[in-house]
Formats: C-alpha cells, structure tokens, sequence
C-alpha cells in the first residue's frame, strides 16, 4: 500500500491543512477543522487582549488588576468610571460593530465570489453615509442620524439590487452596478456639503469618517440586541452559501434552494452592515478586510463567517487603540486608520493576486 | 420510470428551445443525448435536474412533479454534475468531495459517519484517494473531473444526470471518464450524460436519445437506431458506419470530399 502523498504546498506556497474532523454526540455532529479552531480561538484571545490594553490605556492609565475589579464593582471609584461608564461601551461597540462590518462583508464576498464585493463597494456603505449626511443636513438628533443611516444602506442596497437584477442577481453585475450607485450617492454627499451650513457640514463630516469616539451603553446595547438576532441567522446561512460558492447549478444539485437563500444572505448582510453603520458611521474597509484576513489566517477554503467576525472586532477594536494612541494627545477617528491600513492593504492584496 | 417528462416547453425568457416534449430515462440505464450544437440536448437535461423551469409540462420523479418535491429530498435521489463548477479557492480534494453530502447534512447532523464512509468510497470508486489532501486548483483537467464525479457521488443519488463531462478533456481523459461512468453504471447507477461525440456516445450508451431542433428524433439501443440515414438527417453528414473494433458497437467514419490529403 503506497502512503498517500504528504500535503505539498498550494500554488500560493499554503500547506493545505489536516482534514476536518468531527465532534459527535448520538446523532448530531459538528464539523470542525483544527486549524480553523487553533485560529479561531487564537484570534478571540488576541481580540480579548486587544481589548484588556484599551481598557488600561488612554489619558489615566488603569492597572489591569483594578479593570478586572472595576468590572465586577469592586474597584476605585476612579477605575469604576473610566472603565464601566467611558471604556467598556466603547470597546463594546466597537467589538460588535467590527463583528458585524466582518460577516456583513463575509456574505457579500461569499454572494459575489469575489473580494471587491463588499457592503464598501456595492452601494451599502455610501447609501448609509448619505442618509446620514442628510439627517445631519437636516438638523436631526442623534437617533435620526442613526435611524437616517439604516434607511440609507437598505435603500442603497434595494436600489442595487433592483438596478443589478435580470433574472436573478449574478456578482459581476452587482459590483458593477454598485460601483455605479456608490458614484451617484458620493457626488450626493458632496451636494449636501457644499450647501450645508458649515457647522453642519463639520458635524457631517466627522459623522462620515467613522468613529468610536464618545460612545455609550446606549450605541452598544442596540447593536447588541440586532446581533441576537442575525447571528443565529449568519450561522444558519453559512452551509447553503458555502455551496453557493462553487456556482448557482452545483448548489441547486445539492438541494440549495438558491434565489431564496440569496435573498435571505443579502438581507442578513445589509442589517448587519446597516446596524454597525448607525453605532458608528460608515468605518470603511473593516468589511472588505476582515473576510480576506480571516480566510488566509485560517487557510480555509472559500469565505468563513466565525473567523471573519473574530477577525472583525480585533480588527476595529485594534485600529480604534491605534487612532487613539499613536498621536496622543490627538485623537483620531477609528475611520481615518481603517481608510489608511485599508488603501495599503488593498494595493498589497491586488498585488498578490497580479502574480 | 422514475424519471421522466411529458409536454415539455423549454425556454430561455423569449427563446423557446424546445416544444411539447415528452422524454423518460429507463430506470437502470446509461442514457446518452446527442445531437448537433444548439439542439436543445443541455437544455433538456436542466429541465430533467430541475435546473430549469418548463414553461409547460412537468418532469416527474418518482411519481411526484420534480418541483413539488423539497429540494433537499430530490438531491438525495437524482444527482448533477454541471457543464462547469467554480473551484472554491484553496479547497482540498477531501473537501470538495464533502460537500457532496449536503443534502444528507443538517445544521445539527453536520458530519455522521455515514457521510464519512461515503466520501470514502466515492474517492476510492474514482481513484483520488491519493489526492485527498492536495488543492483541487493545482490539479490537471482530468484529475479535476474525476474530483468533481467524486463529489457527485458521495452524495449516493441512484440517479446521476451528467452535462458533457468530457468536454475540455483530451482523449485520454475522455476514456478514462466514460469508462468510470460505465463502471458506475455497472454497479446499478441510473446515469444520463449528453456527450458531443456520436461514436463514445455509441460505444458506452444502453439508451441513446438522438435530438435535433429541440425534437428527439430517434432512441433505442444505439446498434439499432443508428443508421446513415439518421445521421444524415441530423448531423446533415454523409458517412459508412462500420462495427466498432473494441465494442462491436456502430462507429461512424465521416465521408470527404476529398480521397485523400493532399501534401505540398
């Protein structure tokens, strides 16, 4: 009997990694790949790290062992503040709203079987950033914003996809329409700036980079609550798409009901994308790069919604202590970071690809 | 019959393929359709996976109209292999032949032994066991198609319907594919393939289809059916047809206008 071959390594020099294997209980069972879990679970840890230095860091410093107390109640009242009232919603926030900006992307780069296909590109984001530049234009309150911005990313998206659909929805057409459509809206923002009242226009304006900057249990607990409810949804969506992935006939072969899965995966995705937008504003590229980072950490095959939101949250929550830090005491919006990592990244990922 | 269709009108939005057409597939059988390019061969097909929706008639599985049937259910009966899959990047061979077992899986019964003990066997029946762990992107057009089979296997249909499996395959592979099929046939598989080539179609099919303008012309056991008539009308070719050396099966050798080439 000839040993079967030992893994070489892939046309990009990736090992391919041990198979999956399975965890069984009568007659259920999960399928796990142990790589996909050593990452997953390292990724988490990093995330938790990530998170334990913005919690002692910024302007006071509080040592670890009085954030761990504060946490529970039982700290300096000082600790108690910064770390239950400013820090922790912040970072909180920031955790699921990176979460959702990485599976809302997950889904789209899954649907369009491509990277460019993410809620940055396709018209989501931008459809957000207009309906909330409007709403501040219009002098709206803080929830109208948030509620301004919601509406915009759905309509944003109702509109690419009506405009992208001709006997179903292929990815192609969906980023080139969304290419389109974001084009429009952008050109609409600059409407709105430009005839805004200027403290309007610097209030939108800041609105539109993205940021962390003074948020509440009142931004993280809506975000929160939506989470509950798509998450359950992303899990029960993730075996259909990853069938989808290898083309609409060789899903429908394998009993994928595809046009309503698609619609469902579209609808999931938009919430997601249009939820985080509301907490935060339109952070770019957390979307985009959360998936790809997630897929070439993992080394698993096609796109994987668990490691894309791990690698989501770190990331945001990452970039925010870097925005905060790095040019202390300036504080910049977490939006401006993930722009500039983003266009690097992009440039490094396309490059990759060229070869 | 499990599987077959009765006044089928096929279209494409406005262009209609085919009309009033009625098809069944012996059960046990290796059914082969053929006929000339834009026949209306892989459109009938669709319709018989459930692909594509008849604008009239219905094709019925089992007893029951395909479409009535849950999805995840016909895909446990009749399997396809499409004319073309996309690779998923970086996909081992293994998994690609897991995913065969979709719609045997739920989201609580994600890998059971049985789906274990089948993608084990479908790499065993079309030899890639050696390849599990290779990435199906590095691996020839051949290799490929036998990884593809595999997957369409593991997913145990008594059914298999195939769309031009040997096409972008050299000759080689194209034996070696219609062979495998010819084995799977053997261990009790219903299978349908369209093929483009009229003397493998001969050599391996027990039922051929010969279509033309979305029409099945003709069908029976090939070594009846095929005649330079229908040849000529359908394929508008003039030829002899003489006993194929390996199978004893009807070969056709195309007439020229020329006696023979002439060299410069």
């Amino acid at each position: 009997m000839i040993a079967p071959p030992s893994a070489p390594a892939g046309k990009s020099g990736r090992p391919t990694g041990p198979p999956p294997t399975a965890l069984r209980l009568r007659s259920w069972s999960l399928r796990l790949s142990p790589r996909g879990l050593v990452t997953g679970t390292a990724i988490a840890v990093l995330g938790l790290a990530v998170s334990l230095v913005a919690l002692s860091v910024g302007e006071f410093t509080v040592p670890i062992r009085d954030i761990v107390a504060a946490l529970f109640g039982e700290g300096p009242p000082v600790a108690e503040l910064i770390v239950n009232r400013l820090r922790a919603p912040r970072i909180v926030t920031g955790l699921l709203v990176g979460a959702a900006f990485g599976l809302s992307g997950a889904i789209f780069q899954s649907l369009t079987r491509n990277p460019l296909g993410s809620p940055d590109f396709v018209g989501l984001t931008s459809g957000a950033a207009t309906g909330g530049i409007a709403a501040v234009v219009l002098g709206g309150s803080a929830w109208q914003i948030a509620g301004a911005s919601l509406a915009g990313c759905v309509a944003g998206a109702l509109a690419v996809y009506a405009l992208a659909f001709q006997r179903g929805v292929q990815g192609y057409r969906l980023i080139l329409v969304g290419i389109g459509v974001n084009a429009l809206l952008i050109s609409a923002d600059w409407y709105m700036l430009t005839r805004a009242d200027i403290s309007d226009a610097a209030t939108a304006g800041a609105w539109i980079t993205g940021s962390l900057g003074g948020r509440g249990w009142e931004h993280a607990i809506p975000v929160a609550c939506a989470m509950a409810v798509l998450l359950p949804a992303c899990a029960w969506l993730s075996r259909p798409l990853r069938m989808m992935e290898m083309g609409d006939d060789s899903a429908r072969a394998m009993g994928v009901r595809v046009e309503p899965v698609r619609a469902a995966a579209i609808a999931v995705g938009v919430l997601l994308c249009g939820v985080a937008t509301a907490a935060t504003g339109p952070v770019i590229f957390v979307a985009m790069a959360a998936p790809q980072l997630a897929r070439r950490i993992s080394r698993s095959p096609g796109v994987t919604l668990v490691i894309s939101a791990l690698t989501g949250a770190t990331l945001l929550v990452g970039a925010d202590l870097a925005a905060q830090r790095l040019f202390a005491p300036v504080q910049l919006p977490v939006g401006i970071m993930t722009a500039a990592i983003g266009g690097v990244y992009l440039v490094f990922l396309l490059r990759r690809e060229r070869r | 019959m499990r599987l077959y269709g009765t006044g089928l009108t096929l279209s494409y939005d406005k262009r209609v393929v085919a009309r009033d057409l009625d098809v069944t597939i012996p059960d046990g059988s290796f059914t082969v359709i053929i006929g000339p390019n834009a026949c209306g061969k892989s459109t009938m097909l669709r319709a018989l996976a459930r692909m594509l929706k008849p604008r009239a008639g219905a094709v019925h599985l089992d007893g029951s109209v395909i479409t009535s049937l849950p999805s995840k259910e016909v895909a446990r009966r009749l399997g396809l292999l499409p004319q073309s899959s996309i690779v998923p990047d970086g996909i081992t061979v293994a998994d690609l032949v897991g995913r065969g077992r979709y719609p045997h899986q739920r989201m609580m019964r994600q890998w059971s032994r049985e789906d274990e003990a089948a993608v084990a066997a479908a790499m065993e029946s079309t030899d890639v066991t050696e390849l599990a762990d290779r990435c199906v992107d590095e691996l020839s057009g051949g290799q490929r198609q036998r990884v593809w089979l595999a997957m369409a296997l593991a997913q145990e249909t008594p059914i298999l319907l195939l769309d031009e499996p040997t096409t972008f395959l050299d000759i080689a592979h194209q034996i070696e594919v219609l062979d495998l099929c010819a084995d799977l046939h053997e261990q009790g598989r219903t299978l349908v393939a369209v093929l483009h080539d009229l003397n493998q179609a001969c050599r391996y099919a027990t039922h051929l289809i010969v279509m033309r303008d979305g029409r099945i012309v003709a069908e029976g056991d090939p070594s009846t059916i095929v005649t330079t008539d229908l040849v000529r009308e359908v394929f508008e070719l003039r030829c002899e047809i003489i006993e194929d050396p390996q199978s004893g099966t009807p070969l056709i050798v195309p007439e020229t206008r020329r006696r023979a080439p002439v060299r410069t």
